[in-house]
């Protein structure tokens, strides 16, 4: 396959993750999987730019963020779960302490 | 090179359509499934791009781990999944606006590249060094400060996590180390004289 295939799908899949968080913007839970979405969509492009440049780099960062998105993905778990045992609720619309 | 076009575009539908299932799925638990469909197909991708490990990795650390704790959490958690669908048909407009600027942008820059047309020779030729041998030798070496970086990340990750969500019930009995060393046979036993016949 040409790189520009795996660049089209990427982009792609980071679009759809775009269009998730907006379409979503009251459920958190599908906003961090959104969020996901698009992380994979850059991993899909470093690791098609290493393949086609010959160039172990692109796959070494793929790891470093799949390292920070594990991180992400427990840290906002667990501050959801944090969040629901002293509120009751994880609606997006009524986290809104910090407005003032 | 048939066999890997076949397969690429088995994987590109697959991926595509679960991606478009996880943000239109009414249930989150068929989101969270969907996204692991997703993630087994990016591993998929890249297995065909010869990025064995970290397809491998994929699988284990995105489905084996996150994606369960994505579904770990939307089971464990009681909440009112109709009410937070409300908005989607409301701000469909927008989020297709949105995401079609985001895409226009990407197609022109993926279109305005000129790519060249045959892929580079691997960082390692067949029969050399498997691709982990080779990744390991770049992260090992050239990235080890990142590397280093990466795991203090986790770390934090992981402590945070866990002092975020540790939290002592009140009025819960509980080993007091520090008490119990510190008493003395002073403070713990009590002599008594006990007078025949009276008792205490």
């Amino acid at each position: 396959m040409a790189l520009s295939a795996y660049l089209t799908l990427a982009a792609i899949v980071f679009t759809i993750g775009v269009a998730g968080i907006i379409l979503n913007h009251k459920n958190i839970i599908i906003i961090l999987m959104s969020v996901e979405l698009i992380l994979l969509s850059v991993n899909i492009n470093l690791v098609a730019f290493s393949s086609y440049s010959g160039d172990l780099t692109g796959q070494a960062f793929a790891l470093f963020i799949l390292t920070v998105a594990a991180a992400e993905a427990a840290i906002g778990l667990a501050i959801l779960v944090a969040y629901f045992r002293n509120r009751g609720s994880i609606a997006v619309e009524d986290i809104n302490s910090l407005k003032g | 090179m048939l066999a890997e076009q076949v397969f690429f575009w088995i994987f590109a539908t697959i991926l595509v359509g679960s991606a478009l299932a996880v943000i239109s799925a009414r249930n989150p638990v068929h989101s969270v499934l969907f996204l692991i469909l997703a993630f087994v197909c990016a591993s998929g991708l890249f297995i065909l791009l010869g990025a064995e490990f970290l397809a491998m990795i994929l699988v284990v650390v995105y489905v084996g781990a996150v994606a369960v704790l994505f579904l770990f959490i939307v089971m464990l958690l009681d909440v009112d999944f109709t009410r937070m669908k409300q908005g989607f048909v409301q701000y469909l407009p927008q989020g297709i606006l949105i995401a079609a600027c985001v895409a226009a942008e990407l197609v022109f820059v993926v279109s305005t590249w000129a790519i060249a047309p045959n892929r580079a020779a691997p960082a390692t030729p067949a029969g050399t060094l498997s691709n982990t041998a080779a990744l390991g030798e770049v992260l090992y070496t050239r990235y080890f400060y990142f590397f280093q970086a990466a795991g203090f990340i986790l770390l934090t990750a992981m402590i945070g996590a866990i002092v975020i969500t540790l939290h002592h019930k009140a009025g819960v009995r509980r080993q007091d180390i520090g008490a119990q060393v510190g008493r003395d046979p002073k403070a713990a036993v009590e002599v008594r004289k006990v007078p025949s016949r009276a008792g205490i």
